[in-house]
């Protein structure tokens, strides 16, 4: 490397660096402007559906680190009812695998919603009633075409530009 | 006059930023040159291969997304691979084609960051990396939107993959194959020629071509030293007989030809992304495959070319729902094994680079 040339690389790197700053931020306010997740978002709550459920237990079953736990029992009519069904969100992986095993496609569901925190981890863990839909929670696509067609179509960065260059 | 110096050990992490993880190198020194290296692992050591016994086929695919969790797809190939081979279950053509793209994307956006990470090694405090995670989010986005999850795909099933690819998927992927080129000839820009980094890379750590043979490495780092191996090429799996693509070699073995290697393989898998979009068939996306598979007594070996080397699943099967044993070849552990012979009597800032060129995944290395 000769004396003479040293140095090119480094200006060559910093024109694109020099470049880059005459261009528009891309970053995101992101408490105030949100981008949209995927339809298919696999979010961090589990819907249950009390009318749907045939209480057949696939679902906790299918669960690979068992965080499903439910108990049914036969009601007067002779029909499996739900007793309780727990699920630890601590425990979750959110792989969507029992969304997938439920034989009649629409007594469980993933969320929409990505944000879920609580301040202790006993809460993290929901029952029954606590697991149903409500209006704070909204159903993921996930394994749900037609509730998929519903969602708000996400926003992807190959498709945000940025003044032809360099963004493009 | 000599001044005398007495060797003295030191640890690099288990905790260090250098080490990707939790990765404990015990280190001997001679003032600043290395003389002895000992990885120590097992810091991130979960029994993935022993949980996977108690658990039902199915149930292990999300384990095997936690093994190299930057390539997540990749790790979901070889594994739902090795069973389909052992229950013989058929893949519809157009399962294997967007099979073979997000393995594809996943090798882009697995060779980012290691190009990325490498160069924060060498002291660039995340300005390369910035943008390589630029093009790395917008793979990232696009697994999002076929699977729903970012980072633990969860994607592919025996007999094909779980969902088929959305409508918006193919325009999106078409531009990013289209351009892609140009911000690999932006980092080239910005790396390639760049006097400190050659001064860095250059010569560093060279792998000669019998002891990379010798100690089984595979993958970038096989390349690097000068040996056209590749699992895609000698031992076609899926429909890559249908491409047209070269394996990148490099002569030296050093650092740089590493760094060389990773970016030409981008290259490549942009070829093949090509190639994969045009010939996509319409069709079925999975098989029907009995939720409680029972595979026949057997065995099964399935391997493929993931971004860190060859990547291989071995199951054993008692006709039970559950895999008798399941064992990993995991590349970065064995490239891993090279790690000592390249280092010694490199100074220490060497050796962290020389570790950052291997590209290891801490969660494949102790599982």
């Amino acid at each position: 490397m000769g004396f003479r040339r040293y140095g090119n690389g480094i200006a060559k790197g910093m024109a694109l660096t020099f470049k880059h700053l005459f261009r528009k931020p891309i970053t995101t306010q992101y408490p105030e402007e949100r981008l949209n997740v995927s339809r298919r978002t696999r979010g961090t709550q589990i819907i249950w559906n009390r009318d749907t459920c045939i209480a057949c237990s696939a679902c906790a079953r299918a669960c690979p680190i068992g965080c499903i736990d439910m108990s049914t029992s036969r009601g007067e009519d002779k029909k499996l009812k739900v007793d309780n069904i727990t699920i630890d969100f601590g425990l979750c992986i959110f792989c969507g695998l029992c969304v997938e095993a439920c034989p009649v496609g629409n007594a469980i569901f993933l969320s929409y919603n990505w944000e879920y925190a609580e301040y202790q981890r006993s809460k993290l863990v929901l029952s029954n009633d606590e697991l149903l839909y409500s209006n704070t929670k909204q159903v993921s696509g996930y394994y749900h075409p037609d509730v998929e067609k519903t969602l708000p179509e996400q926003t992807l960065l190959v498709n945000r530009t940025n003044r032809g260059k360099p963004w493009d | 006059m000599t001044l005398k110096t007495e060797p003295f050990v030191i640890n690099l992490g288990p905790v260090h930023p250098s080490t990707h993880g939790v990765f404990r190198l015990r280190a001997t020194l001679d003032g600043e040159v290395v003389m002895d290296i000992e990885p120590i692992i097992g810091y991130l050591h979960r029994g993935i291969e022993k949980i996977a016994e108690g658990r039902n086929y199915k149930q292990d695919i999300p384990l095997t997304d936690r093994l190299d969790y930057v390539a997540s797809m990749s790790n979901n190939l070889p594994y739902v691979m090795a069973v389909e081979k052992l229950a013989e279950i058929a893949v519809p053509e157009r399962a294997e084609y967007i099979r073979i793209i997000m393995a594809e994307m996943q090798r882009i956006a697995s060779h980012l960051l290691a190009v990325g990470s490498l160069a924060n090694d060498l002291g660039t405090f995340f300005t390369p990396f910035q943008y390589m995670f630029r093009e790395r989010e917008k793979i990232v986005d696009l697994f999002e939107m076929v699977c729903g999850q970012r980072l633990l795909y969860n994607y592919m099933r025996f007999g094909g993959v779980s969902h088929d690819i959305p409508d918006e998927f193919i325009p999106a992927l078409c531009k990013l194959v289209s351009t892609m080129p140009g911000f690999i000839d932006e980092y080239d820009q910005l790396l390639a020629e760049n006097e400190i980094l050659l001064a860095r890379l250059k010569g560093v750590g060279i792998l000669p071509k019998e002891l990379a043979i010798n100690s089984s490495v595979s993958g970038p780092m096989l390349r690097a030293s000068g040996v056209e191996w590749d699992i895609r090429k000698v031992d076609s799996y899926s429909v890559y007989d249908r491409f047209n693509f070269d394996i990148p070699t490099e002569v030296i073995g050093d650092c740089y030809d590493r760094y060389r290697v990773r970016i030409q393989e981008m290259r490549q898998s942009v070829r093949i992304l090509e190639q994969a979009i045009e010939q996509l068939p319409p069709g079925e996306v999975l098989a029907k495959v009995s939720p409680r598979l029972k595979p026949p007594v057997g065995e099964a070996y399935a391997h493929i070319e993931a971004p860190k080397g060859e990547l291989g699943f071995y199951l054993v099967s008692d006709n039970s729902e559950k895999p008798y044993r399941l064992h990993i070849r995991a590349p970065s552990l064995i490239n891993l094994t090279a790690l000592r012979e390249m280092v010694i009597g490199w100074k220490l800032a060497d050796a962290i680079v020389i570790f950052g060129s291997i590209d290891i995944c801490l969660g494949e290395v102790d599982r």
